[in-house]
């Protein structure tokens, strides 16, 4: 089978003016959502599958963006004609969340009520807030019921939510390297990196488009963060292992190891498009999902509500969300008496591994896939 | 102890010996765990002619992508320490099929079996088979097709007959209550010690 991009693909808004209500109690008066779409829906309307996208990606989730050929979907190996996610079957639609700054209502985006930009002002948005928000868009998209939601890290907690929130509105939850909460260790980490951006004295209280500047050095120092943790301390090793740019020991406090300049690397180019008040909404997102804090920790019950068939893939390597967490979700689907396939795939890349090509994670993801379409009307 | 070997009630064609004689004590719309399922041969015929409710768990990629080409619900696991994840008396049946000789920790995983079950079921290949002792009055260690293996490439680590599964069961409070001893998948009542290849054991805690 031939196996491509979708191509060129134009992003897309939808305005809603109807107000939004938050977890928070908050509501947000009118907002867009920018989406991209790839295939096209069938007459049944039963062949459309969601892609929600994890911390820093955003509605671009394959082809490439008009005039900008490097930019590609990311997840491109994942989706497109004869790919696992196969567009000659599948209405794929990717949605950029709420509060995120890739042309959804953002802090970056005017506030009606002040006419500047929210800034610190945006209300603080849940993964449960944005899954309403998605169904709004499904809504729009003349889809009552999507075959399948899949995402991978916080898309995954946003797949699983769609199972609870609208489980007659889902067929297949996809929920690559999830954990049913963050670990105190986790929410540790998002929390230096929250650190970072609001010490940057360029950061304003969360205010700093009205001072013309970005909080980049927190930003980046953020990112720095949180790419050690999407790694394996195995492909550390084995990409970077103690290697030096330098001919030797400097003894000094620059750049010298490969490791540093790799991350420093990742936390500037970070910096250069990402908003630090996204990237504080975003991991505050990630600390408060528990479908479980309704049910007092009985994910059994928290869980009850899903009646999709569940997919669930974690990485044997992947010590962010480890698979010893996805198992707690996989016992409860099991209990709940769900049909539920997971795989746990030996793979050496850490958390990243979700957004990699490795061909027995694809080959399940297009099995499964098979099993989908097989059920959707053509 | 009953040698009820009950032939199933319907052909079940391509299905292993054992797998049909575990199918046959499997009741309609069962509840069933299938360990070191495999391919997912024997979950899909239950599903399909049975109305079972069955989750398998499996070590195997290449089984697990099986199972799910043919709709089944799957988990990827090591049996050893697996079964943790399933709660007391979930399941109707357990099934443990030609994978007990290949288990380190024996008897953990027939415990277990029995805490997730209201019954369990297992399959395993007769060392006591009367061509295995002629092979090792030969001075060889036995290969036949149902130990198809050299003695320094075996994963089966935990060989037995069928009495010495009952003395194990016996130790563990299993009370069996049903034997099958196959050969060429016909019940043997004639020595079935020396003269049948496969043993299919049923068994509930006490």
């Amino acid at each position: 089978m031939q196996s491509g991009s979708v191509g060129i693909v134009t992003s897309q808004t939808m305005r809603f003016e109807e107000p939004l209500e938050l977890a928070s109690g908050a509501h947000i008066a009118g907002y867009d959502l920018r989406y991209e779409t790839y295939g096209t829906l069938n007459a049944a309307r039963d062949n459309a599958v969601l892609i929600c996208h994890a911390l820093n990606a955003s509605h671009h989730v394959a082809g490439r963006t008009p005039g900008r050929p490097d930019d590609v979907g990311w997840w491109d190996n994942m989706i497109g004609p004869g790919r696992p996610v196969d567009t000659r079957r599948f209405f794929v639609v990717g949605v950029n969340n709420l509060g995120s700054c890739f042309g959804s209502t953002g802090p970056m985006s005017i506030d009606p009520a002040s006419g500047r930009p929210y800034g610190a002002a945006f209300p603080v948005v849940t993964v449960e807030d944005w899954v309403n928000a998605q169904a709004r868009l499904a809504d729009r998209l003349g889809i009552e019921r999507f075959a399948a939601v899949m995402g991978g890290s916080l898309g995954a907690m946003q797949a699983l939510s769609w199972t609870i929130q609208y489980p007659q509105r889902i067929g297949h939850c996809v929920a690559i390297a999830i954990t049913p909460r963050l670990t105190a260790q986790n929410i540790a980490f998002n929390d230096v990196a929250r650190a970072a951006i609001v010490s940057d004295p360029d950061f304003h209280g969360g205010d700093y488009y009205s001072w013309g500047v970005v909080p980049k050095r927190g930003l980046r120092v953020a990112r720095m963060i949180g790419h050690i943790t999407y790694l394996s301390d195995d492909v550390m090793a084995e990409k970077f292992g103690r290697s030096l740019r330098t001919p030797d020991y400097a003894f000094g406090y620059g750049v010298e190891f490969e490791v540093e300049s790799y991350l420093r690397y990742q936390g500037d180019k970070f910096s250069e498009y990402f908003d630090a008040n996204t990237y504080l909404l975003i991991t505050r997102a990630l600390d408060y999902f528990d479908p479980a804090h309704a049910t007092r920790g009985d994910l059994v019950r928290a869980l009850a509500p899903a009646s999709a068939h569940f997919l669930v893939v974690s990485f044997t390597t992947d010590w962010r969300f480890a698979p010893a967490r996805t198992r707690e979700i996989v016992e409860a689907l099991v209990v709940n008496g769900r049909e539920v396939v997971y795989a746990e795939i030996d793979a050496p890349h850490g958390h990243d591994a979700f957004l990699l090509d490795d061909p027995r994670y694809h080959r399940l993801v297009s099995a499964y896939f098979d099993n989908i379409s097989a059920e959707a009307s053509r | 102890m009953s040698a009820d070997a009950s032939s199933p009630s319907a052909p079940l064609p391509g299905l292993r010996d054992d797998l049909r004689q575990i199918a046959a004590w499997i009741a309609d719309g069962a509840r069933v765990l299938d360990l070191g399922c495999g391919d997912g041969a024997l979950m899909a015929y239950l599903r399909d002619s049975r109305a079972a409710r069955v989750y398998g768990v499996e070590i195997a990629d290449d089984s697990i992508l099986q199972c799910v080409r043919r709709c089944l619900s799957v988990i990827q696991a090591d049996l050893e320490s697996g079964l943790r994840m399933f709660p007391d008396r979930m399941f109707d049946t357990v099934v443990l099929s030609q994978t007990l000789q290949a288990m380190h920790q024996t008897e953990a995983v027939l415990r277990e079996m029995a805490r997730v079950g209201r019954q369990g079921i297992v399959s395993f290949p007769n060392f006591g088979h009367w061509r295995h002792l002629l092979s090792l009055l030969g001075g060889r260690m036995p290969v036949s097709p149902q130990m198809p293996y050299q003695w320094y490439d075996t994963p089966n680590v935990h060989l037995c007959t069928p009495r010495d599964f009952e003395i194990l069961a016996s130790r563990l409070g299993l009370v069996i209550t049903g034997r099958a001893l196959l050969a060429n998948g016909r019940p043997v009542n004639t020595l079935p010690g020396l003269r049948s290849k496969l043993a299919v054991y049923r068994f509930e805690p006490r």
